[in-house]
C-alpha cells in the first residue's frame, strides 16, 4: 500500500512536470502580452522597463527554469492585471468553484441513481422511456443555453431566484461558503442545477446500462434460484455491482465538472476560478492561466487517486499493489 | 403408489421473440423418484436447460411456461404465485449452474452469499446461520471453512467455487436439486471428485437429482434413469443401463454411436449427419427425421411418446426394437 | 430413403435468405421510430443549412441589407423594408430566421468537419497502436490518456487562447480534443479483432500490412466507430457553440448559433428573449436529432446486449 502510494506520488510529480512544460510553452510561445499590458502610447524606454520587470526579455528556457524554480517554492508568478500572486488569486476563488461542483455532483447522484435504477429494472415501462428521453435531452441541451433559460424563467419572469453572484456567505474552516446561508443557497440553486444536468443524464444512463447488463449475469439468476427476495437481489446483488462504475465515473467526472463550471460561472457571474480563467484568457494574463492549469492538473491527480482508493474498497477483485 | 418427488407432464415453454415463437420446450414429460438421479441428456439447444429453469420458475422474458404440469410432491408448481415459488426455491428445490466462475457474485463475500440463503427461508440468528454454512462447506469438502467464509469468490479455483455453489444448494437439504451441467466447465479430475461427492450426498440425504448434461459418460456413472431430449421434446427415456446398452430411438442410437470411446480404433467415427433444426418453425412430426436413416413419409405425422417395452418410452415409429428383442 | 427428401428440406433450410449484415443493420435501425424521426429531422436541418443562400429571406452577413432601425424587433413584426421577421431581429436588425439558418450552416460545417478529420486521425492512430503494439502502442495510448484526462472544454479553451478566433482554428481545436476518442475506440476493437482467425489467415497469405489494416481490420472496427462518430458530431456542435458563446470561437462576422445566443444574452434580462431563445432551440433540435440516432445505433451495434 505504501509502495503503491509512493509510486503514484512519483507519477504525479512527473505528470506535473510534463504538464508545466506543455502549458508554459503553449502559453508563453503564443501572443505578446506586451501589446495588451503596456499602453500603445508608451515610449520605448517605458516598454523596455516593463518588459524587464516582467522578465519577458529572457530566452524561453530561462523563463521556464525561473518559473519552475519559483513554482517549487509555491510562487506561480504575479498576475499582470491584478498585480497579485497568481496562486493566491486562484486559491481565493477555489471554494466558490468547489462548492458549485460538489453541489452539482451530489445532485447528479441523488437524482440520477434512482432514475437509472428504475429505467434499468423496468426497461419497457412508459416511465423508463420518459426517463431515457429526458436523459438524451440532458445530454443534448447546451449547458450555456439552459443557464440562460433558467435565468429567463426563474429570475426574469418569475423573480424567484437571484441570477448573479454567490449571495451572502458564512465562515467555515476559515473560508467563506454560500451553502451555509439561506441567501447563499438561493444563489447556489440555479448554477448547481445548470451544471448538474449533464451529469444527471450521465448517471442515469450509466446506472441503467449497468443494471441491464448485471441482470443478465448468472450470479443474479443464481441469487434468485437461492430464493432471495426481489428486493435483496436488486439492492444487494445488482446494486453493489453497478455502484462500482457509477462511483468511479462520478468521481472522475468531478474534475470535468470543475472545468465545465467555466461556462456556468460565466453565465451566473459566480465568482469562481472558471470566471477568473475566462477573463484571464481574454486579456492574456499568462501567470494566471499557467497557475490555473497547474492547479487543475493537481486537482485531477488528487481526484484520480481518491477514486482509485475508493474503487479498491468497493471492488474486492482490485488490490492496490506496488508492482505494475 | 407413492408420489414421486417430481413429475413433469407435457411441459411447454415458449419464447415469444420478434422473429416468432421459439418452442424451446414442447411437450416434455418425465418422472423423478425419491432419492433417484435422472440424467437429462441432449445437445445444446435441445431445451434441457430451459426445462430446468421452467421447473424452478426462472424462465426469463420473453419466455413463458405455456402448458403442462410440474408436479412437485403432487403440487403443481406452474400454478404457484411468484412468492410461493420463491419460498420453494433454494429451500426445497435447489439449482446448481453450469459455470462456477459466473454463479457467485464477485463483489460479495462467501459468507454474505451463503448466510442470506439461510435467512431467506428460516428464522435463525445470524450466528446459527453462519454455523450452518460452515458445516455445509465442510460437508462438500472445503478445508478450513471458517477462513474460507471470509473470502471473495475470485480467491477460489473453479472447482472450489462449484463446491461452494453446491454447498449453497445443500443448505436447506432440498428434496430436489437441478444440476445444469455443473461439471462441464471443470477439469476432468475435479469433475470426478465432484461427481463422487454429489452421488454420496444424494444417497445420504435422500435428495432427488436432475442432472442436465450432454455427456453420456457422466450419466452412465451417476444416473438411475435417463431422458434424452431433441428439439424441445423427450425422444426416449428409461433406466440408464438399458437405454445406453440398447437404445430404441434412432437419435439416441446415433448419439451413443458418436461417443469416440465406443467406436473401434481405426474405423472412421460414426456421426449424425446434418444439424439440429431451428426451433422457430418446427414442422409437425418427428423433428429428427431429416437426419434419420430410418425415416419414412409417415414420420411427418405427429408422434407421441410411446411405451415400447416395460418402463421404456420412445417417440418413434421405427425404433431399434431388434436390439431389445435379441 | 430417397422418398423423404422432399419434405425434409424446410426443416433444415430455415436460415433467412440473403440477409447481409448491412441490410440487417438498416432494418434494425428503421425498426425504431425514434431513431428514424431523428434521421428525418436531421436531414431536414442539413438540407436547410445547405440551401441557406437560396431560401433565407435575407443575407445576414451582408451589412448593406441590415438596418439598425430594425433592431430588436419582436417576432412577427414587419421591418422597415417591409419584410416580416417571423422570429424577430437581433440588435443589429438582422433577421433571426435568416441568421439561424446561416448559423446552422456554420455549426454543422464545423461539427461534422472536425468530427470527420478527427475520426481519420484517430482511427489511423488507433489502428497503428493496435497493430504495431509495443512501444508504438504505449506512446499513442499515453497521448490518448493525457488527452482524455483533460476536460474537452478546458483543452479547447486553451488551444483557442493560443491560436486566436476563427472557423479554421475552432476546427483545429475540436480535432485536437476529439481524436483521442476515436483512437481509443478503434484500438479497443482492433485489439479484439486482431486475434481473430481471419487476420491470422490474412497474415499467412503475406498480404501487405496496409491492406490488412484498412481492408480487413478497419471494416470490422466500424460499428463502434460509427457510434462514437455520431455522438462526437453532436458533442462537437455543442462545444463549438459553447466556445463561441464564451467569445473564443467563430468571429462576429460569421455568427454560429452559439454566438447568436451570446448576442442575445444582455437583452434577455430586459425580457427580449427571442434573440437567444430561437437559436438555442435550433441548436437543441440539431443535437437531439443526432443523439437520438446515436443512441439507437449504440443499441443496434452493441453485441453485448444481443441475446
Amino acid at each position: 500500500m505504501t509502495v503503491y502510494l509512493l509510486r503514484r506520488l512519483l507519477q504525479a510529480l512527473l505528470v506535473m512536470l510534463a504538464m508545466s512544460l506543455i502549458v508554459f510553452v503553449g502559453v508563453y510561445a503564443i501572443g505578446d502580452p506586451v501589446e495588451i499590458l503596456i499602453s500603445p502610447d508608451a515610449d520605448q524606454m517605458e516598454r523596455e522597463r516593463a518588459i524587464k520587470a516582467l522578465g519577458l526579455d529572457l530566452p524561453l528556457w530561462q523563463q521556464y527554469l525561473t518559473f519552475l524554480f519559483r513554482a517549487v517554492q509555491g510562487d506561480l508568478g504575479r498576475s499582470f492585471v491584478f498585480n497579485e500572486p497568481a496562486l493566491q488569486l486562484i486559491l481565493q476563488k477555489m471554494p466558490a468553484t468547489l462548492e458549485l461542483a460538489v453541489g452539482a455532483t451530489f445532485m447528479a447522484v441523488l437524482i440520477g441513481l434512482p432514475l437509472g435504477l428504475y429505467a434499468g429494472l423496468k426497461p419497457d415501462s412508459a416511465g423508463s422511456k420518459a426517463i431515457m428521453a429526458g436523459s438524451i435531452l440532458g445530454f443534448s441541451l447546451p449547458t450555456f443555453w439552459v443557464g440562460l433559460m433558467l435565468i429567463m424563467v426563474f429570475a426574469v419572469q418569475l423573480g424567484w431566484l437571484p441570477s448573479t453572484g454567490r449571495g451572502e456567505t458564512a465562515q467555515f474552516l476559515g473560508l467563506r461558503w454560500s451553502f451555509l446561508t439561506r441567501d447563499g443557497i438561493a444563489h447556489l440553486i440555479m448554477p448547481a442545477v445548470n451544471l448538474s444536468l449533464f451529469k444527471i443524464s450521465l448517471v442515469v444512463r450509466l446506472t441503467r446500462s449497468g443494471v441491464r447488463e448485471t441482470m443478465l449475469m448468472d450470479y443474479v439468476k443464481f441469487a434468485r434460484a437461492k430464493g432471495l427476495s426481489p428486493r435483496r437481489v436488486t439492492y444487494v446483488h445488482v446494486f453493489k455491482n453497478i455502484l462500482i462504475p457509477v462511483v468511479t465515473v462520478v468521481g472522475l467526472e468531478l474534475g470535468s465538472t470543475i472545468a465545465f463550471s467555466v461556462v456556468t460561472e460565466s453565465i451566473f457571474a459566480w465568482p469562481g476560478m472558471g470566471k477568473l480563467i475566462i477573463d484571464s484568457i481574454n486579456v492574456l494574463d499568462r501567470p494566471v492561466i499557467v497557475a490555473y492549469l497547474m492547479i487543475i492538473v493537481m486537482m485531477f491527480i488528487v481526484i484520480n487517486l481518491a477514486v482509485d482508493l475508493l474503487y479498491s474498497t468497493l471492488d474486492p477483485r482490485v488490490r492496490l499493489e506496488g508492482k505494475s | 403408489m407413492s408420489v414421486a418427488t417430481l413429475e413433469v407432464r407435457n411441459l411447454q415453454t415458449h419464447f415469444f421473440t420478434r422473429a416468432g415463437v421459439v418452442k424451446a420446450v414442447d411437450g416434455v414429460s418425465f418422472t423423478v423418484g425419491r432419492g433417484k438421479v435422472l440424467g437429462l441428456v441432449g445437445e445444446s439447444g435441445s431445451g434441457k436447460t430451459v426445462t430446468g429453469f421452467s421447473i424452478i420458475g426462472l424462465v426469463d422474458e420473453p419466455g413463458r411456461v405455456v402448458g403442462g404440469e410440474i408436479l412437485f410432491h403432487g403440487q403443481n408448481l406452474a400454478r404457484l404465485s411468484e412468492e410461493e415459488m420463491r419460498q420453494l426455491r433454494g429451500n426445497r428445490i435447489a439449482m446448481i449452474f453450469q459455470d462456477p466462475m459466473m454463479t457467485l457474485n464477485p463483489v460479495l463475500r462467501i459468507d454474505t452469499q451463503m448466510i442470506e440463503t439461510v435467512l431467506a427461508h428460516t428464522k435463525v440468528s445470524h450466528e446459527e446461520a453462519r454455523q450452518r454454512c460452515r458445516d455445509t462447506l465442510g460437508m462438500v469438502g472445503i478445508p478450513s471453512p471458517e477462513e474460507r467464509l471470509k473470502s471473495y469468490p475470485h480467491q477460489f479455483s473453479g472447482g472450489m467455487r462449484q463446491r461452494v455453489a453446491i454447498a449453497i444448494a445443500l443448505l436447506h437439504r432440498p428434496e430436489l436439486i437441478i444440476a445444469d451441467e455443473p461439471t462441464t466447465a471443470l477439469d476432468v479430475t475435479i469433475q470426478g471428485q465432484i461427481l463422487a461427492e454429489v452421488q454420496k450426498l444424494a444417497i445420504n440425504t435422500g435428495t432427488s437429482l436432475i442432472w442436465i448434461t450432454h455427456d453420456l459418460s457422466v450419466v452412465a456413472g451417476l444416473a438411475d434413469d435417463i431422458a434424452v431430449m431433441y428439439a424441445g421434446r423427450v425422444v426416449e427415456d428409461g433406466p440408464v443401463s438399458e437405454v445406453l446398452d440398447k437404445p430404441l430411438h434412432p437419435y439416441t442410437h446415433g448419439l451413443i454411436g458418436s461417443v469416440p470411446s465406443r467406436n473401434k480404433r481405426g474405423e472412421p467415427l460414426r456421426q449424425i449427419p446434418g444439424m439440429t433444426p431451428s426451433l422457430l418453425k418446427l414442422p409437425p412430426g418427428c423433428a429428427f427425421r431429416s437426419r434419420c436413416d430410418r425415416a419414412t413419409a409417415e414420420c411427418a405425422a405427429p408422434i407421441e411418446l410411446m411405451e415400447l417395452t416395460l418402463g421404456r418410452h420412445a417417440r418413434c415409429i421405427h425404433p431399434h426394437m431388434e436390439a431389445v428383442a435379441a | 430413403m430417397s422418398d423423404i427428401t422432399a419434405d425434409t428440406v424446410p426443416v433444415v433450410a430455415l436460415v433467412v435468405k440473403d440477409e447481409t449484415p448491412f441490410r440487417r443493420f438498416v432494418s434494425e435501425f428503421f425498426a425504431s421510430k425514434i431513431a428514424t424521426s431523428g434521421l428525418i429531422v436531421f436531414t431536414i436541418i442539413a438540407v436547410l443549412a445547405i440551401l441557406a443562400p437560396w431560401i433565407t429571406p435575407q443575407n445576414p452577413y451582408d451589412l448593406a441589407q441590415l438596418d439598425i432601425m430594425d433592431g430588436r424587433l419582436e417576432p412577427g413584426s414587419v421591418g422597415g423594408s417591409g419584410m416580416t421577421h417571423w422570429l424577430g431581429t437581433d440588435d443589429q436588425g438582422r433577421d433571426m430566421l435568416s441568421g439561424i439558418i446561416y448559423g446552422l450552416r456554420i455549426s454543422l460545417t464545423v461539427g461534422i468537419g472536425s468530427a470527420f478529420i478527427a475520426s481519420l486521425v484517430g482511427a489511423s492512430l488507433g489502428l497503428l497502436a493496435a497493430y504495431g503494439g509495443g512501444r508504438t502502442d504505449s506512446l499513442i495510448m499515453r497521448l490518448v490518456d493525457l488527452q482524455l484526462s483533460f476536460p474537452t472544454i478546458l483543452a479547447a479553451l486553451m488551444i483557442l487562447a493560443f491560436l486566436g478566433k476563427g472557423v479554421g482554428n475552432v476546427v483545429i481545436a475540436l480535432v485536437i480534443v476529439e481524436w483521442a476518442y476515436y483512437a481509443r475506440t478503434v484500438r479497443g476493437s482492433a485489439l479484439v479483432e486482431r486475434r481473430r482467425e481471419y487476420i491470422e489467415a490474412a497474415q499467412c497469405l503475406a498480404l501487405p500490412t496496409r491492406r490488412i489494416l484498412f481492408r480487413h481490420l478497419l471494416p470490422n472496427c466500424l460499428p463502434p466507430l460509427i457510434v462514437v462518430g455520431t455522438i462526437q458530431v453532436a458533442r462537437a456542435i455543442a462545444l463549438e457553440a459553447t466556445l463561441s458563446f464564451l467569445g473564443l470561437g467563430v468571429p462576429i462576422t460569421e455568427p454560429s448559433l452559439g454566438l447568436l445566443i451570446a448576442n442575445g444574452y444582455e437583452y434577455m434580462l430586459s425580457g427580449k428573449y427571442w434573440i437567444s431563445f430561437y437559436p438555442g432551440i435550433a441548436l437543441l433540435v440539431t443535437i437531439v436529432s443526432i443523439n437520438l440516432m446515436g443512441d439507437h445505433l449504440r443499441d443496434v451495434l452493441n453485441p453485448r446486449l444481443k441475446k
